[in-house]
């Protein structure tokens, strides 16, 4: 037993512990949760180094089923890329746990909050560190569920309710094309380990199965590509791609430490956790590659544009999150799986980061979201400012900043894929303008300028308390030095080639290294997001009165933007309201007509019988005599005729 | 000889007689006398059919019938007797409690 058994089980334990007495630990429910989580940070470290120094360790727990040829165990497996996503994973966790502190004060949900994340942070790791599809599956689900759990966590009010079982709702339908692709593997690799599905995939490559034979039709499919498109499908629900990304902005119902740990740095990147951990068999199939790299590419683009004219803050990280993992994914259908997690995890520093900063603001002006009703926020709250415009530095690509040098290494990776790579390239471009555009947007808005906050909120308006600011600090340091791993440059990039030995390119010949090239897109790169920052600073800080001209003379834009291309409102019309007319229809057909109307109709039907019946129970003796006479001359009428 | 036809229409016009008493009339123990008017109508038919056949079964069957029917108006007058001490009448009508 190795003691990265511990990793998962500390806060499993401080799940149990929080979860079954929170009501006597109450409000010291933090003293069990974040030591936990702290010391599953120190053993992740450690199991980083174990593994930078060595082979992947591997653990089995115990042999969960067995039957036939289906065997799965419950093991633990950390090689490269898990042991940097353990990193990621309990760093942020353990500063959102320390922030949680100062942030949920007084909230009567207090132990519970803690129980649930320390839950969500459980199923995280052992998801992570998955040896078979089917952990994997168990531990997607059970994120999913402390997602939902957590999402609702103020259930008295209605929009978080409704947020919430929006999230389960749309990660279902992705959840549902998961488990099919769980099962194609199964039925054709005969494992659902990782390992063996992998050494497998090779023989079956060119392999078809017909979709159609159930109705005696003919429909071949390439069967590797159709695997790898079923669990591509719940990639797209769980990390918010495109056409399932709508339920991301709302889950910013949620408490903004989830917002930070779940809905940014961790769960939602797992589904490009997914695909690089599946790399050996996404690359066996060109078609599903091209999907990956597509929708990352719509949905970075996509989110961009509605990013641009949200007013509620926590949406517009929200958007960006959704944008950025469009980045990632994008990464990893052109094949750069090293980049793809590279921004991973910068991503995971300086978004945690921004959400935090927002929870800080919305603290401290508390409750309020609008930043029409913020501005001039710097005196008042410099930490939070200085770390929140170190995040959006990072975001924005401006070096030395992580966000610079994660996104730029996926751009270079687009631009020298060759094919349609240039295409990817301009198209990460535009979304790094305007993602530098709308987070500096977010930036000026809510830091410069005059003041627009409401009286009652200005006079509360205070610096956040140190359990909040020291998460804030740390998670700075790291987007700035974050990316320091994957410099450019021989011998300076260390995220490369460790790596290397999990996240193969599709092919093997590397791209050469022109680095002049490289620089020079990195300038361009650099260009635009400072174009982007001039931009905003332009709109929100010198003229204030342009934004709302240019929104004027573009207003069918605008529009289209404000209101998120309208995708609720589709989704409404060709998914909602036919479900629920539907179910009205079979409510009112089927359920009271022919339903409750046929057991009604027993009960009528008997009543009227006993109606006409009931006459002849007269209790008159002589009527009973009567019948028995008249009964009787039948009887005897009848024998004589017969 | 008296054929055995006028018989049996005595013994079917006392039994209608009866029968018809028991339907209409009110009073219990007028029914009670129908009753055993429908009683004597079948011991006419059990003799008439007793001679007609020349076996004496049907003969033997009239003693037990009138040994019930004593029987039964013993117990049908103790009846009426204890109905009447409960509920003051004899009217059938007011007795209908066989309806809920």
């Amino acid at each position: 037993m190795s003691s990265i058994v511990l990793i998962p089980i500390l806060p499993f334990l401080a799940f149990l512990i929080t979860g079954l007495f929170g009501r006597w630990i109450g409000h010291r429910a933090h003293w069990v949760a974040v030591p936990a989580v702290g010391l599953s940070w120190l053993l992740s470290i450690a199991a980083f180094l174990d593994v930078a120094g060595g082979a992947p360790i591997q653990v089995t727990l115990y042999h969960w089923i067995g039957s036939g040829s289906l065997n799965v165990n419950l093991s633990l497996y950390v090689d490269q890329l898990t042991a940097v996503m353990l990193l990621l994973v309990t760093t942020v966790s353990a500063l959102v746990h320390l922030y949680t502190v100062g942030y949920m004060h007084g909230d009567k949900g207090y132990a519970r909050f803690f129980a649930y994340i320390a839950l969500f942070t459980f199923s995280m790791l052992m998801l992570v560190m998955a040896d078979n599809f089917l952990q994997l599956y168990v531990f997607w689900e059970a994120v999913g569920l402390c997602s939902y759990l957590l999402i609702a966590h103020w259930y008295e009010r209605k929009a978080a309710c409704d947020a919430a079982t929006k999230a389960f709702v749309v990660n279902r339908v992705g959840d549902f094309g998961f488990g099919l692709g769980i099962l194609l593997a199964f039925v054709t690799f005969g494992s659902l380990d990782y390992q063996t599905a992998f050494s497998a995939a090779p023989d079956h490559v060119g392999r078809t199965i017909n979709l159609l034979a159930w109705a005696g039709g003919e429909w071949s499919v390439d069967v590797i590509t159709l695997i790898v498109l079923l669990l591509f499908v719940g990639a797209v629900g769980k990390s918010a791609q495109l056409p399932l990304h709508t339920w991301l902005p709302d889950a910013m119902e949620g408490p903004t430490p989830i917002s930070a740990l779940i809905h940014a740095a961790t769960m939602v990147t797992a589904g490009v956790f997914l695909v690089a951990r599946l790399n050996p068999l996404f690359n066996l199939s060109p078609v599903a590659m091209d999907v990956v790299a597509w929708t990352g590419a719509a949905t970075a683009i996509f989110a961009a544009t509605i990013a641009l004219t949200q007013n509620d803050i926590k949406r517009i990280v929200a958007y960006s999150t959704v944008s950025q993992l469009g980045y990632m994914m994008m990464a990893c259908g052109l094949g750069a799986y090293t980049a793809g997690i590279f921004h991973l995890l910068t991503h995971g520093a300086f978004k945690a980061l921004l959400f935090l900063g927002c929870g800080s603001v919305i603290h401290a002006l508390s409750g309020e979201q609008d930043l029409r009703r913020m501005g001039g926020l710097k005196s008042a709250m410099p930490i939070t400012y200085w770390t929140f415009l170190a995040g959006a530095i990072a975001l924005a690509g401006i070096p030395p900043f992580a966000g610079f040098f994660s996104k730029d290494e996926i751009l270079w990776e687009a631009f020298s894929a060759g094919g349609a790579g240039v295409l990817f390239w301009a198209i990460g471009l535009g979304t790094a303008f305007l993602t530098a555009f709308y987070i500096f947007r977010l930036v000026f808005s809510v830091f410069h300028g005059r003041s627009r906050v409401s009286k009652e909120a200005a006079h509360h308006l205070h610096e956040s308390p140190a359990v909040i600011t020291v998460p804030l600090v740390v998670l700075a340091i790291l987007s700035l030095t974050a990316g320091w791993v994957g410099i450019p440059a021989e011998g300076l990039n260390a995220i490369d080639p460790f790596l290397a030995p999990v996240l193969a390119a599709p092919e093997a010949a590397g791209h050469a290294a022109d680095h002049a090239m490289e620089y020079l897109l990195m300038a361009v790169s650099v260009l635009v997001a400072a174009g982007g920052i001039g931009l905003a600073y332009v709109f929100y800080v010198r003229s204030p009165a342009l934004p709302a001209r240019v929104a004027a003379s573009a207003a069918g834009l605008y529009r289209l933007s404000f209101n998120k291309w309208y995708v609720d409102e589709l989704y409404d019309a060709i998914v909602i309201r036919p479900t629920v007319a539907l179910a009205h229809a079979l409510w009112r057909g089927v359920d009271v007509f022919i339903i409750d109307g046929a057991v009604n109709g027993v009960g009528r039907v008997t009543q009227a019988w006993g109606t006409v019946l009931r006459v002849m129970q007269s209790g008159q003796l002589q009527h009973y005599a009567l019948f028995m006479a008249l009964g009787a001359v039948l009887m005897v009428g009848l024998y004589l005729l017969g | 000889m008296v054929p055995l036809s006028y018989y049996l229409t005595l013994g079917a016009v006392l039994f209608g007689i009866g029968i018809v008493g028991v339907l209409i009339r009110k009073n219990i123990i007028i029914i009670l006398l129908s009753i055993e008017l429908m009683l004597n109508a079948t011991n006419i038919n059990f003799v008439a059919f007793s001679h007609y056949l020349q076996d004496v079964t049907g003969q033997v069957f009239v003693f037990f019938v009138m040994t019930v029917a004593a029987a039964e108006v013993a117990i049908g007058l103790a009846i009426i007797i204890a109905l009447y001490r409960n509920r003051s009448t004899i009217n059938v009508e007011d007795i209908s409690l066989m309806k809920w």
